[in-house]
């Protein structure tokens, strides 16, 4: 039975489709805190257009983890040693992002909040740049011996494609970050993020389109081509409706310039997951890296019935937060008062 | 060996945020639904203010969980390769099913107080504590795994699964479950308790609440001070005596289900269990103190003060007399049904052919198993005093108990990260524990789970960064943690506290109820 590797092949770029959209944007925003904004109450619209759902968009990372390690466990455990420093590096931005976004109003000093604002634009542009730079490797290739193992040494992965992949999706991320804004912000963030996105798009999704071409001409599919023709055209179309102003029809193009760039990059890499640039034979496959059809029969009864419901709810939740935030929609910052502090028991 | 620090230090770390979640989540469950079903003020504050303390704590989760699902493949790429097939399963499903639901409606709920229907807005908040219900069933049915694997045959060397019933109804997996649920469900009542008496105390010492001639209490307020009226003294009385009992009724199931999991270990780990008593010898008696060197890991060194006869069969096999295996027996039986050496296989580098040592850590399981019984039982017994202590409606005027409150809130947590590295310190030198009924050859040495291809030089360096990373952010939790009790509900409610007038109506131009 050789139609479910592939099933889970596709179920694990979908995954990565849906966290490359969804956190992407979240991502783009955490470090738009530091470059775009002007003053706190700004820094504050941007934290809360991504508060209530920040958390939920991060869980498809998890989830891309969680099913690769059930679905190719050779592949998981390659891919996560072989990547050990830009991993370590992209959970330590991760774990400051989530803590920065909690934290960050719970103080009330200047520091406090600079220093949380900080932490959430670097967190978020380093954990940006590691996911990328991961997989990238993961289509390019890494040195990897019969067991499957990194014979390259802790900076193998520091590679000109790795650090391609990565400036891709920090590029996109902040790009699909000024979209997002547009959307869910109003007033004059909402007016400046759109002319940031019009202005510098081209230029933020340069590494991507350059990481997509490298991919193609490694493979050369044909149906690739296909693939990178159409996400050029939608990056067009979502680019020109955002300079006349048509905001969702700009967000869905620039979603499905996602869905049609992953596309490529994943149809061309297939079957292989992990290519080793010592021995062709020594590469990992989906077919060879799987696990067994027993154990992909129960994980895609369980996607198959899970996933939908997580959509679902996932849309509501977005539904319910669908409102624009604008400066004015900011409350004033909640301070203890002293009164009630109390003294040390 | 810096590979299982760095796998130690970052699980311990974050079973301190995990039970924490689990059991202030149910609480704050609790008192939104008695909100919804009485229309009570001091249930709408008290969820709003222990809402405030859980979140402080969930992000905390949150981001140390993210490491827990990776570091597998990280850290551990032959252990995941080898039970990958039948351990993802459960990591996969925690992912798909648990945190998408917890995350997502917990959002719900943060920002959802004037956007969602009353009803609906307890309906999100049940929906994430099921979510982490749900989860920590998933990990710890991947834990039990590893304590006890089933539902797996041998193929080319590796496990796969071929029943997965088997594997989601591991009896391991069932007991530990419940055992760790009665534990969380504690934390959380001791937290309640002890931050909730401390309010009362202060509600004393500042004037407010009095006592009269027979101790009953006087309730009174304050009105210069936000969120010290009469219905204050409600908040902190109701979550007091729900603290009290819950925790009690907590330490019961604690204990019942410890009792059937140890029973159950006895079975299926006995070397986990003769060393956690520091049982050399074949013996029935459970040893309350022994003296001698138990650190030096010798038997020779180790002799037992104090022990109660019959204790030890009765925890292993429910009788008085029948002999429990000491490590001395257990040695050889091991050494001769998984071999005394490593294999020499070539990843496991100078790992290879090393002399495999059966016992674990005594120093560890030993003192481990009972520091998680001791400081179990002080709960239990903080809390039962706590009732006592308060039946006539507050809490004694003392500062030196309020500070026993407040450090008694320590308590579970030590018990449960006590109990944690007891069972995992003595599976080793296992990860995957061989199953004396299940099928040969599935198990592994912790020796030989380790990533081939990762240097030391990389562990030392994560080990480092995430130990001084979640060192710092610990403190920095702890001192939000404890700002925000001492706040009072005023400090999570910023209505009491201001005299902005709410709108009747709602409209899109409103400010938000909740901003970060």
């Amino acid at each position: 039975m050789e139609a479910l590797p592939v099933i889970w092949f596709v179920l694990i770029a979908v995954l990565w489709l849906g966290y490359l959209f969804l956190e992407g944007f979240d991502l783009g925003v955490g470090v738009l805190m530091k470059l775009f904004t002007r003053d706190e109450k700004e820094r504050r619209v941007l934290l809360n257009s991504i508060g209530p759902v920040w958390d939920g968009n991060e869980v498809w990372l998890l989830t891309a983890g969680g099913a690769t390690f059930a679905a190719f466990p050779l592949w998981y455990a390659s891919l996560f040693s072989a990547l050990y420093l830009p991993l370590t590096l992209a959970l330590l931005a991760l774990i400051f992002r989530a803590v920065a976004i909690e934290y960050r109003g719970k103080g009330y000093s200047d520091a406090w909040r600079s220093f949380w604002t900080n932490a959430m634009a670097i967190g978020s542009g380093v954990a940006a740049f590691c996911v990328g730079a991961m997989l990238a490797v993961t289509t390019t290739g890494y040195p990897l011996d019969a067991n499957g193992d990194n014979t390259g040494g802790p900076f193998a992965w520091l590679h000109p494609y790795a650090i391609l992949g990565g400036l891709g999706v920090l590029g996109f991320s902040v790009l699909h970050g000024l979209y997002f804004l547009t959307l869910k912000t109003d007033g004059d963030v909402r007016h400046r993020a759109r002319a940031a996105a019009v202005r510098f798009g081209p230029v933020l999704l340069l590494p991507l389109v350059g990481w997509a071409l490298l991919v193609q001409s490694q493979n050369g599919k044909t149906v690739g081509w296909l693939l990178i023709g159409a996400a050029a055209a939608l990056a067009a179309a979502a680019w020109v409706n955002l300079a006349r102003g048509a905001e969702k029809r700009a967000f869905v193009c620039q979603g499905l310039f996602l869905l049609a760039g992953v596309a490529s990059i994943f149809t061309n890499v297939f079957p292989v997951v992990m290519p080793s640039t010592l021995d062709p034979a020594f590469d990992l496959t989906v077919y060879n890296a799987s696990s067994s059809t027993y154990t992909l029969t129960i994980m895609a009864v369980v996607a198959a019935i899970g996933l939908p419901v997580v959509l679902a709810y996932q849309i509501w939740s977005y539904r319910v937060f669908r409102r624009r935030i604008s400066t004015a929609h900011i409350p004033e910052p909640h301070v203890i008062p002293v009164a009630i502090r109390g003294a040390q028991p | 060996m810096i590979g299982r620090w760095q796998f130690g230090i970052t699980t311990v770390y974050h079973f301190w945020m995990v039970p924490l979640t689990i059991g202030l989540g149910l609480l704050v469950l609790v008192f939104q639904t008695l909100w919804m079903r009485t229309g009570k003020e001091r249930y709408l504050r008290g969820t709003k203010f222990w809402g405030k303390l859980y979140l402080i704590n969930f992000i905390m989760g949150v981001a140390t969980g993210i490491v827990q699902e990776f570091q597998f493949g990280m850290a551990w790429s032959e252990y995941s390769r080898f039970v990958g097939d039948v351990f993802g399963a459960p990591l996969a499903m925690e992912a798909l099913l648990a945190f998408f639901l917890e995350s997502t409606f917990l959002g719900l709920w943060i920002f959802g107080w004037d956007r969602l229907s009353k009803r609906l807005h307890l309906a999100v908040l049940y929906g994430a504590v099921i979510g982490s219900w749900v989860s920590a069933y998933f990990i710890i049915v991947a834990n039990s795994w590893m304590q006890h694997p089933v539902g797996v045959e041998l193929i080319d060397g590796r496990p796969r699964m071929v029943d997965a019933w088997a594997v989601f109804t591991n009896e391991t997996a069932l007991a530990a479950f419940s055992h760790a649920i009665f534990g969380s469900v504690a934390v959380g009542a001791a937290f309640l308790l002890g931050i909730a008496w401390y309010h009362l105390w202060r509600r004393r010492v500042d004037g407010i609440d009095t006592v009269d001639a027979t101790g009953r209490v006087v309730v009174g307020e304050a009105p210069d001070v936000p969120g010290r009226d009469k219905e204050d003294y409600h908040v902190w009385w109701r979550s007091l005596r729900l603290g009290a009992w819950v925790g009690l009724v907590a330490f019961a199931g604690v204990a019942v289900t410890g009792d059937i999991q140890a029973k159950i270990m006895f079975e299926q780990q006995p070397m986990k269990m003769a060393s956690a008593e520091a049982a050399c010898e074949d013996t029935t008696d459970f040893s309350v103190l022994s003296i001698g060197d138990i650190s030096s890991n010798d038997c020779d060194d180790v002799f037992h003060l104090l022990e109660v006869p019959g204790l030890l069969s009765y925890l292993a096999n429910g009788d008085l007399h029948t002999e429990v295996e000491g490590v001395s027996t257990l040695i050889p039986q091991y050494q001769e049904a998984y071999g005394t050496h490593l294999p020499g296989a070539e990843y496991l580098g100078d790992r290879a052919g090393a002399e495999i040592d059966y016992q674990p850590l005594m120093i560890v399981t030993y003192w481990g198993f009972r520091i998680m019984i001791t400081f179990g039982i002080l709960a239990a017994l903080g809390a039962a005093y706590a009732l006592w202590a308060t039946r006539k409606g507050t809490v004694p005027a003392s500062k030196r108990l309020t500070r026993l409150a407040l450090w008694g809130i320590a308590a579970p947590f030590i018990a449960n990260s006590a109990g944690w590295i007891f069972t995992e310190m003595g599976r080793q030198p296992f990860v995957v524990a061989p199953n004396p009924t299940g099928v040969d050859g599935v198990f592994l040495f912790t020796q030989a789970a380790i990533s081939p291809g990762v240097s030391a030089g990389e562990m030392l360096f994560s080990l480092i960064a995430l130990t001084s990373v979640y060192g710092a952010l610990m403190v920095v939790e702890l001192k939000l943690l404890m700002k925000y009790s001492r706040g009072g509900v005023a400090a999570a409610m910023p209505e009491l506290a201001e005299t902005r007038k709410k709108p009747e109506v709602h409209s899109d131009d409103d400010v938000l109820s909740f901003a970060y």
